[in-house]
């Protein structure tokens, strides 16, 4: 079974509150100049033989309901 | 009589202050499901505050491919007046009945406020009682009540008018231009993320601002 990773972002114009709360905590931590943004990753199991077209599926899934273009960007790839 | 749909989806919270609200301009609320596609033959439709499928995804990301919502989405094409308000709003904007996404506010906190609104727009389903420029109280509560859109966005609304609402004093949530509620090109579908069914009553709201917005139906629906 083939393994799609998805993974959406904020888009960088978009602030991103959690983002900037983890970038927070890192700094009070003692983690000095890291700057966080946090997104979503989804692992999507595809049934039977991964084609183009199945991809194709995919990624319209992600535009579709795992991703908000309006807010976000996302990414498809395949797992090796 | 004036019959309103009022949406439960599962998580929905304000589904019956909705109700009441509708029930004490003296109009008929009906119950609509969100497994259901039928509307009942409403007049128009609430989309309620709550948490709609625990804001899984994304708020209103799952609400807004339910079966209700297909023939809401319909609906609104067609020019039935639907109001959402937060979560409504939310889910309003996920079905692209609206422009534009709520993030989370940027103070990063839950806000509970008696909030200060400006109307900016009377010409819409759910404001024709409003005057110009009415200044009102209506309770504020969200989590990710925060507006953006891009800039060509936002100056369609603001060049077309659609902004309806606009947050008075404080901004609470970084929302841009500091936008309280947007409405379609049509003004039938309306979005906000304050209350107006919690201002229906003196004893639990700070106001009675929110009747205005369920009375002004008759007048909408009267032209059309």
């Amino acid at each position: 079974m083939a393994r799609v990773i998805v993974d959406v972002m904020p888009k960088p114009e978009i602030l991103d509150p959690q983002g900037k709360a983890v970038t927070g905590a890192l700094r009070r931590l003692g983690f000095e100049g890291l700057t966080v943004r946090q997104g979503k990753r989804f692992e999507v199991e595809v049934d039977g033989e991964l084609t183009e077209d199945r991809l194709e599926q995919v990624r319209q899934a992600a535009e579709k309901l795992l991703a908000n273009t309006v807010i976000e960007s996302f990414d498809v790839r395949v797992e090796q | 009589m004036i019959r309103v749909g009022v949406v439960t989806f599962p998580g929905s919270l304000d589904d019956q202050d909705a109700a009441r609200a509708v029930r004490l301009v003296g109009f008929e609320p009906v119950p609509l499901w969100h497994a259901s596609d039928s509307l009942d033959a409403v007049d128009a439709v609430i989309l309620p505050g709550g948490f709609s499928y625990g804001d899984y995804l994304r708020c209103g990301a799952i609400a807004r491919f339910s079966p209700v919502m297909t023939s809401v989405i319909d609906a609104a094409g067609k020019g039935m007046p639907v109001l959402g308000i937060c979560n409504g709003f939310q889910v309003l904007c996920e079905s692209h009945l609206l422009p534009g996404a709520l993030i989370r506010n940027d103070c990063r906190t839950f806000v509970c406020r008696d909030q200060r609104l400006r109307v900016e727009n009377t010409e819409t389903a759910w404001t024709s009682r409003f005057t110009p420029g009415q200044e009102i109280v209506i309770v504020f509560k969200n989590g990710e009540g925060s507006f953006m859109a891009d800039d060509d966005t936002l100056a369609m609304l603001e060049g077309e008018g659609r902004v309806v609402f606009r947050y008075l004093e404080v901004n609470p949530n970084g929302s841009r231009n500091d936008i309280a509620g947007i409405t379609n090109a049509r003004g039938n579908v309306v979005g906000l993320m304050p209350h107006p069914e919690h201002n229906v009553d003196a004893l639990t709201g700070p106001s009675l601002d929110g009747l205005p917005f369920f009375a002004g139906l008759a007048d909408w629906l009267a032209r059309v």
